[in-house]
């Protein structure tokens, strides 16, 4: 797989009125075009931070990201992000949401043509009967899939996801992770994704990128998931790869970095 | 308006929703005493008014009592719109008066505020240097303004709506500019990451996100511009309910007086409702 995505050296100080606060430091990582890679770490490690800069929304202090051979210099539609709070305008219904994306990332489209985009997109995450319908009037999963479809619909070079099931209650949490699955099976969509679930991260990525602690937090190590495509949840946690991985993630993050609090 | 629709907490809801809807008990039983709560009990509250009013003026004999005041008043109450020269106009010209220079100074301190407000929002720099003019002037009496107006426009009507919208400025440009610093930080990444222009990041993110401050910052402004007005015409002249006010003093009417201030009561309760209602309609939102 080629570097597609090129996250180097990146560090990040925020000044604080007790001086300079290391957030993250050196860190380096690479996500190949269609590969789903996962950065895992404690709540303050920083990895919001790295997807943030990654996103264009936050600089960095010294290093740099490439997409697709460009640098990432400001924030973009070719960088779809999924926040974790849906960040959905809540005077639009979930339609004009995505509308609104996509009149930006699709000017010269015809107007019923950026509406089908919208509707493909909103049915895509099974929400067609719900377009109309505002963020308020939607549960905490529903507007997560409007986010997403807002995300997809940019058609973005990558989807970044941070922690876009967070917020979620198990139940809602567990289908929307097979959606995305689903989605990114069919989809091939690049996707870099910012979470604390150790279940979550194995059962959708290709690799796992493992953060240690701040301040000065970067990825120890990455290991790579190889369990058999496509994946059910019930199949794979039977599976003595699952376990072995499961464990040696949780040893990193619970033994070596465990959280000083 | 849209009402809030309980909706279940599973994502398979957008499919399963056809099947899952509950039957509505006939009447809620609650509905049939809200006419009780909502209309006898402040009759209640006006009758008891009304009551106090009768014991005190028997008390002072100076104050008329209700009986008196309605039929020492009916004229005017029966013909709100009489016309018998430029000094002898129905209550209703006087209130047409006043709230015109009341709409014009309201109308004046949006075009102002809310502009100045959204920038003073987006600027910490703006805002640090307007920040001491505005906190020194707010809460400037706004009758204080009205012999500057007077004497800057050499005429009663523009000095009344001078002070108007001076009195009207800072609730408006106050509401629009801590709305604008309230926008939720996120919703202004979806805006960066769309790229949206400067323009487009005005009209379809912040106003949209603010509007529910600006729209109370405005409701605030015309309640205090409809106290204002009736002061500043009292000390101006001309015709206006305030003018009326001090015009039957000097009659030593105080019947029409106690109309009068009725019909004031009435009125500011009127453009709040009304502005309340617009906002409502505007933000799709109940806004307490």
């Amino acid at each position: 797989m080629s570097q597609f995505l090129q996250i180097s050296d990146v560090t990040k100080t925020f000044e604080t009125p007790r001086g300079p606060y290391p957030a993250i430091q050196h860190c380096t990582l690479s996500v190949g075009q269609g590969e789903f890679v996962t950065l895992i770490g404690h709540s303050g490690c920083g990895k919001s931070t790295l997807l943030s800069i990654v996103a264009g929304l936050t600089h960095p202090t010294t290093g740099g990201v490439i997409l697709d051979g460009k640098e990432v210099t400001s924030p973009g539609p070719d960088r779809g992000m999924v926040f974790q709070q849906h960040a959905l305008l809540p005077w639009l219904s979930a339609h004009d949401n995505v509308l609104l994306a996509v009149e930006e990332v699709f000017p010269s489209l015809s107007r019923k043509d950026q509406k089908d985009r919208v509707m493909h997109f909103l049915d895509m995450v099974g929400l067609i009967e719900a377009a109309q319908k505002y963020p308020a009037e939607l549960s905490g999963g529903m507007c997560q899939r409007v986010g997403i479809a807002r995300a997809l619909a940019m058609r973005p070079k990558v989807l970044l996801l941070d922690e876009p099931f967070g917020a979620l209650d198990a139940l809602t949490r567990g289908h929307l992770q097979d959606e995305v699955l689903r989605i990114w099976q069919k989809f091939g969509q690049t996707v870099l994704m910012v979470t604390h679930d150790v279940d979550e991260a194995i059962l959708l990525s290709d690799r796992i990128a493992l953060m240690t602690n701040g301040p000065g937090a970067t990825i120890g190590e990455v290991v790579r998931v190889d369990l058999p495509r496509p994946r059910n949840r019930r199949v794979i946690v039977g599976m003595p790869a699952y376990h072995d991985l499961k464990v040696r993630i949780l040893e990193f993050l619970y033994e070596r970095y465990e959280l000083v609090s | 308006m849209r009402s809030a629709i309980p909706i279940e907490k599973t994502p398979a809801t957008s499919r399963a929703r056809k099947t899952v809807v509950p039957a509505q008990p006939s009447v809620p039983p609650r509905r049939r005493q809200a006419p009780l709560g909502e209309i006898v009990l402040p009759l209640v509250g006006v009758a008891l008014l009304v009551g106090v009013w009768a014991v005190v003026s028997q008390l002072a004999p100076f104050l008329p009592n209700p009986v008196q005041t309605v039929t020492k008043s009916w004229d005017l109450i029966r013909h709100p719109f009489f016309d018998r020269g430029p000094n002898n106009k129905g209550l209703g010209w006087q209130v047409l008066y006043s709230l015109g220079r009341v709409g014009l100074g309201f109308g004046l301190a949006i075009v102002v505020g809310i502009p100045a407000g959204l920038i003073l929002g987006r600027s910490s720099v703006t805002r640090k240097m307007w920040d001491p003019v505005v906190q020194v002037l707010r809460p400037v009496s706004p009758l204080a303004w009205l012999p500057l107006g007077l004497a800057t426009f050499q005429a009663a009507t523009p000095a009344a709506v001078f002070t108007i919208f001076i009195t009207a400025l800072w609730p408006i440009l106050l509401n629009t500019s801590a709305g604008v610093q309230q926008v939720p930080p996120a919703y202004l990444q979806v805006g960066r990451i769309l790229q949206l222009s400067r323009r487009k990041m005005m009209t379809r993110i912040l106003i949209p996100a603010a509007l529910p401050h600006i729209l109370s910052g405005l409701r605030v402004s015309l309640g205090v511009a409809w106290l204002v007005i009736v002061a500043s015409e009292m000390l101006t002249g001309g015709v206006g309910i305030g003018f009326f006010v001090w015009d039957e003093w000097n009659n030593l009417s105080l019947e029409h007086i106690i109309l009068a201030i009725a019909v004031i009561g009435l009125v500011g309760l009127g453009l709040d409702r009304l502005m309340l209602a617009a906002a409502r309609r505007i933000t799709n939102q109940p806004l307490g």
